[in-house]
Order: structure tokens, then sequence, then C-alpha cells
């Protein structure tokens, strides 16, 4: 067996390790991307093997919080790609703001940004009172910081000029109040999320949703997991039910392509089939 | 020079400053029928109406396209890397694409891509860097080379920006140093 064939070894009993002890499932992956950070965190603890890192792994809780932390990519903004928001109130807004109650799922909602973009949006629609936010992702670090609601000024300009792409009617300085070099979401955005730990590999569906928004996440699973979890999508969905994926992620590789109807392709858009309407 | 033909995969190419001619100018000497997987990143703005591959496409006899998540490496297309994604090959010889933050301040990141390839490809693959204004790429083209695959840079003299390939014949050292003319004929007969 060759160099790179005994590493790839390696690395398949470290995932398997991380799994039996403690329950968080890396197997699948995409594995380039999972690859380059266990040894980027092997570097940095100068073992000099995988399987040296292997044994830390399964001896030291703290070791295997850090490896967490390294396997979970948080990078985010507010409205990202604004021409999606966009699409959201163009699109799906009218067909969802009659509801007496919409519930939205933001799965793997990092450290929130999205999520407060969607409030924003929601207020500006006249429809944020009636609406209930489930953020969720399976790193607990970040959901603390989705909570707070705190974020560096420094990207501030940034994020104006996405607002305003994204169809803000308003100010985006509403929204906030700037202290020093943070600003911190105001609480009116707050009031109606909720924020908990959830785990799209293994947790299962709390309650039937109008809308799931899931971006830049499934992009780090394989095509086997990406099916699991849009299984879990279509149980979540109800009757017109919503999908909103990332921009470089698509259902038309998945096992569920006939369960989603397109319909803004470019913002990736979907609609749940009525599979009861058809019969 | 028959001893090349079989040997090589994909290639994967890495340009930043200048690459929309440089780009043009090598995928234009490919030969009708050329049948290896060619896969860029080149550090480049987004474009929402896909000009860049429109028009490379009809400069080619490659089928270009934007690189798409978890789609199959085919021979006789170049793939695109999308502006804000790093492009990442598996070993199963399909593509990822991935949010993580710039390396080197760039994303997409040349290094992330040659390395992958020198893992999942080793020997089968020639990596090429072409003008551009930083390092990136010469890591990676370090590490094909240490595969066993072939590295090809472009002659500094004649580069836009020479920067990056003068970074990777200092880190990675080159089997091939070329003008863009000759990396396109020379790219040609790999197939
Ligand atoms: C790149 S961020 C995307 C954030 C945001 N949705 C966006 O598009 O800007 C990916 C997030 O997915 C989360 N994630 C990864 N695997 C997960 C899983 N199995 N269950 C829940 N969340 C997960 C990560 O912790 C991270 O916060």
């Amino acid at each position: 067996m060759g160099d790179i064939a005994n590493r790839n070894l390696e690395i398949d009993l470290f995932l398997e390790a991380m799994y039996k002890k403690y329950g968080y499932d890396f197997r699948n992956y995409s594995r380039a991307s999972i690859k380059r950070r266990i040894e980027h965190r092997l570097k940095l603890t100068g073992l000099k093997t995988i399987s040296a890192m292997q044994h830390e792994l399964i001896n030291n809780w703290n070791f295997f919080e850090i490896v967490l932390r390294d396997f979970s990519i948080n990078v985010t903004e507010m409205f990202r790609d604004p021409s999606f928001y966009k699409a959201i109130r163009e699109e799906i807004i009218p067909k969802i703001k009659d509801f007496q109650q919409i519930n939205i799922w933001h799965a793997g909602c990092a450290t929130g940004e999205e999520v407060y973009s969607i409030a924003v949006l929601l207020k500006e629609e006249g429809i944020y009172d009636k609406t209930r936010i489930y953020a969720t992702d399976f790193n607990k670090d970040v959901l603390e910081k989705a909570k707070q609601g705190v974020y560096p000024a420094k990207f501030l300009k940034q994020y104006i000029l996405n607002y305003r792409e994204a169809g803000g009617m308003g100010s985006f300085t509403d929204y906030y109040t700037a202290k020093y070099e943070f600003v911190l979401m105001d609480s009116s955005l707050k009031k109606n999320i909720l924020f908990s730990d959830h785990n799209l590999t293994c947790d299962t569906v709390f309650g039937e949703m109008d809308v799931i928004i899931c971006r830049n996440v499934i992009i780090y699973f394989n095509i086997e997991l990406q099916n699991h979890v849009f299984k879990l999508f279509l149980d979540a969905l109800g009757n017109p039910g919503f999908l909103c994926l990332g921009s470089k992620e698509t259902v038309s590789i998945s096992d569920y392509v006939d369960n989603f109807e397109a319909i803004n392709r470019k913002e990736k858009i979907y609609k749940k089939v009525d599979k009861r309407a058809v019969l | 020079m028959n001893f090349l033909k079989t040997d090589h995969e994909i290639i994967v190419i890495g340009v930043s400053t200048g690459g929309f001619k440089a780009l043009e100018v090598i995928l234009s000497k490919l030969p009708e029928g050329f049948n290896l997987s060619v896969i860029i990143v080149q550090h480049r703005k987004k474009d929402p109406d896909d000009f860049f591959i429109d028009y490379m496409n009809k400069k080619t006899s490659l089928h270009i396209k934007e690189a798409e998540d978890k789609e199959s490496i085919k021979p006789g297309v170049g793939y695109i890397a999308p502006p804000e994604y790093h492009l990442l090959v598996e070993m199963d010889h399909t593509l990822s694409l991935s949010v993580d933050p710039p390396l080197k301040y760039a994303r997409p990141s040349i290094d992330m891509l040659f390395e992958t390839a020198a893992e999942a490809y080793e020997s089968k693959v020639a990596g090429v860097i072409l003008t551009g204004a930083n390092d990136d790429g010469s890591k990676g083209l370090k590490k094909i080379r240490k595969y066993g695959g072939m590295a090809i840079i472009q002659d500094p003299v004649t580069a836009e920006a020479p920067m990056m390939p003068k970074n990777a014949i200092k880190i990675a050292g080159a089997d091939h140093i070329l003008s863009l003319a000759n990396i396109g004929k020379f790219l040609g007969r790999l197939s």
C-alpha cells in the first residue's frame, strides 16, 4: 500500500473513532476538505501521525472539542448573496404571508448573520410577529454567538451594501446599536428566534416547517449524506413548503430530485412537490 | 516525446492577474479531440452573465464549464472554479466546492486545488502556473512534483505579472519553463 492509501486509511479510522467515542459522524463529509483539516491539526499538535492523534482523540475530551471545532467551518455574513434575499421577498413571501403562523427552520446557521438578515426582511414585510424562526447548528460555540447577536463593526460597510442590494426597504442602521467596534442586533429581531443544537446527521424533525433555509452546509457532505438531509427536510416541510439552498448546492443530483420543484433555479429555491395532489 | 502520451490524466492550471488573455492563448492551442481533463483556478470577480465561460467555449475544443459540487471529472472537459468558492479534487475523481476562508487571501485557492489533485492523481497530473501577482500555487505545485506529477511554469519574462511564476520556480521548481504559446502546444501533445 502506498503512502497516500495508508494515510487515507488512518483518516477513515480517525473518523470512525470520533463517531464511536463521541457520536459525531463525519464519515460522510466531503473527504478532501476533512482531510485538510485533520492534517492541519496534526501539524499544530506536533504529533507524528494521524494514528497518534487518534489516541489523543480517544483519551482527551478537550482534544475532541478542538477537532470538532476544526470540522465546523463557520464562515458567513449578513445578506450573503443579496439576490437570494431579493428572490425570497419576491417569490416566497407572497406565498406565505397570509398564513396564520409561519415556521422557518434555518439549519446550519453558524454565528447567526443569516438568521438576523431574514428577521430584518420579515419585519420589513410586516410578518415577523407571526413567524417563529428555528435556528440550528451542531456547534454550540457558534450558537452562543448567534444568540448574543454581537458582530464586529468592521464588516458593516459590506453588510449595508448587501442589505440595499437585497431590496432592503429602510435603513440597516435601524436594526442594531453600535458600541465601540461592535454592533448589537436589536432585541426586537431576537424575540421570535429560537437557537438550538441540532445535528443534521443524526437528529430528527422537530416540527412542521413552511420554509427551510440551509445554505453552504450540504456542500460539505457527500451525496449519501446529502440524500439523508433531503429526506429529513422533506419530512419536516408542510404543503406548501419551500427549501432554500446555497448558490452552489442542488437537489438535482440527489435521490429526491422528483420531490422538489425549482421555483428559482438560479437562487436554488425549491417547492416541495405535494404528492397528495399528484395522486 | 511519446513517453508523455499515456502518463497524464488531468491538467490543473492556476492563474491570477492577466488570466483571461493567458487562458485564451493556451486553451485555443489544444487540438480537436483533446482527451485530458483540465481544471482551472483563476482569481476573478463574480461574473453573473457567464461571459467568461461562454467566451472561452468559443476559443477551444474543450467543453468549458463552471465546476459543480460533487460532479465527476470527465475527459475533454475544462472545469473553472466559481468565484468565491474553493475547488477541491476528491480521491474518487469527483470535484467538491467549499466556502472555507480564503487561503493566502485567495478563494478559490490554487494551492488547495493543486494539493488535492496531487493526492488524487499522483503522477498523472500536470500542474501549470501562469501569470499572477502573488505566491498562490507554489506550495501546491511542489506537492504535485513530490507525488511524481509534472510542473510547467510560464516563463516569468513573458508573464503579464511575473511574481507568481517566479515564486513557483523558486519554491516548487519546474520541469518545463515555457512561453504561453508553447505551453499550449506542449499540453496539446499530452493527449
Ligand atoms: C459555512 S457555514 C454556513 C453558514 C450560513 N448558513 C451561510 O451560508 O452563510 C456551515 C455551518 O454548518 C454547520 N454544520 C456542519 N455540519 C453540520 C451538521 N451535521 N449539523 C448541523 N450543522 C452543521 C457548521 O457548524 C457551520 O456553522
